[in-house]
């Protein structure tokens, strides 16, 4: 039970982890001040989020192993984040609409994880739920912002849409982990994440005035660690220093 | 007392010990809020003290919560707690970390409360609504720490640290910080 588990925290980790990375990487570059603090401050709770799940994880696997060996020592075909979280973060709207499409995809699952029969993982989801609800009122209002803004603001946010929008359904097609996770009674149910998600999406984009993308075919993998080239790139920067330094602290 | 934050018994409140650590406690700073001591943060949930015998003296077991899950300042915290028991003269000290119940601005003290707003943040508010994800809602009434106005804007719903939303007054002009609800 404890692998297994073991696998369901690794994969929440991992997503909330490598989004956090992609919007840390926009430290220093935002449009405006106020919302370079905002994206940044996003990543630090994603990164805050991995690290419950990656200790939680490391303590059910022992041996040694802690949340700095689980984040820094991992290779890409280990990670088992979904495709979206590690796509380059493009333009601003690219970074709002991943982050509105990811955030409230996080905001179901988390709310259903409170109620995890693992009490540990429910304590996690019931911190993280609070934080993520500012993420998605924030980037939901992004979205409306760039979607029913100015004729290049609609222009961007549709092209974003057209990058993104095919890596949305691997996040409910449930891996062996999730249907694990489901039976046993502490991960969440993902049908029952997708219809609240369907509906979320499909609310702000009529406020956007951005049509629904007709279902089209959608990429996969990631959860079967089959990534894009994009990851080892992430993973080549994030993890260096662990790399060439073992051990080292400051 | 003035945390009711920290639930306490009338055992622990007579317990000239528990009063001790309690009172060292409250000399511990958030780094990034020196106005505020771990115990008007509320992040203290429990003090366990176990009493040995005079040589061995008394092991004390902190329960603590962070604010927020990427909260840099909690491991600094963290430290601070333990060294200035050390220097208390106690020896045997656990600080365990727990998640829930998760924290909430409600658990700021009312002297907290006060301190933030002497030190230029709007204190939170009592928690009228649960926040929720709508976009766009109806902004709080936050009132300007330094002229009292509750004719105020939001400028960012994120600030400086993971805790604070930013302000801008629109009387006397002054951008603040607003510790938002949690
Ligand atoms: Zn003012």
């Amino acid at each position: 039970m404890s692998k297994a588990l073991v696998s369901y925290l690794l994969s929440l980790a991992d997503n909330t982890l490598i989004l956090g990375h992609r919007n840390s990487e926009w430290c220093g570059h935002g449009p405006i001040l106020e919302q370079d603090i905002a994206i940044t401050n996003m990543a630090l709770d994603g990164i805050g989020q991995a690290r419950n799940f990656y200790q939680y994880a490391a303590q059910l696997m022992g041996n040694h192993t802690t949340e700095d060996s689980l984040a820094y020592l991992r290779d890409v075909t280990e990670f088992t984040n979904c495709l979206l979280v590690e796509l380059p973060n493009g333009d601003w709207a690219q970074t709002v609409l991943r982050h509105f499409l990811f955030s409230t995809f996080q905001y179901y699952v988390y709310q259903q994880l409170q109620n995890s029969s693992d009490p540990q993982l429910a304590a996690i989801a019931e911190k993280g739920f609070k934080e993520i609800t500012y993420h998605v009122r924030w980037s939901s209002e992004w979205v409306i912002r760039l979607g029913d803004g100015t004729e290049e603001s609609k222009d961007r946010i549709l092209q974003a849409l057209d990058t993104v929008w095919g890596y949305t359904g691997e996040l409910f097609q449930p891996a062996d982990f999730d249907l694990k996770a489901q039976q046993e009674g502490w991960g969440a149910d993902l049908l029952l994440v997708k219809r609240n998600w369907d509906e979320k999406i499909k609310a702000v984009f009529e406020e956007a005035t951005i049509p629904m993308p007709a279902t089209t075919w959608m990429h996969a993998g990631g959860k079967q660690g089959k990534h894009t080239e994009h990851l080892g790139f992430i993973l080549a920067e994030m993890q260096f220093l662990q790399r060439a330094y073992p051990n080292s602290e400051w | 007392m003035d945390s009711i934050n920290l639930p306490v018994t009338l055992s622990e409140l007579s317990d000239p010990l528990h009063i001790k650590v309690r009172e060292i406690l409250a000399t511990v700073s958030d780094p990034e809020i020196p106005v505020l001591s771990v115990i008007d943060l509320g992040i203290i949930r429990d003090i366990s003290i176990s009493q040995e015998n005079e040589s061995n003296g008394s092991e004390i077991t902190l329960q603590i919560t962070p604010t927020y899950t990427g909260c840099p300042a909690i491991d600094t915290i963290k430290i601070s707690i333990r060294m200035a028991l050390l220097e208390a003269g106690f020896k045997k000290i656990n600080i365990i970390e727990v998640l829930s119940p998760a924290w909430t601005t409600d658990w700021i003290t009312e002297k907290g409360r006060e301190n933030l707003k002497a030190y230029g943040i709007a204190p939170p508010q009592y928690q009228q609504s649960v926040c929720s994800p709508d976009s766009f809602q109806k902004e709080e009434a936050i009132q300007c720490p330094l002229c009292n106005s509750y004719h105020t804007r939001l400028v960012s719903q994120f600030g400086s640290t993971a805790c604070k939303a930013l302000y801008q007054c629109n009387d006397c002009k002054e951008p603040f910080d607003y510790f938002k609800c949690h």
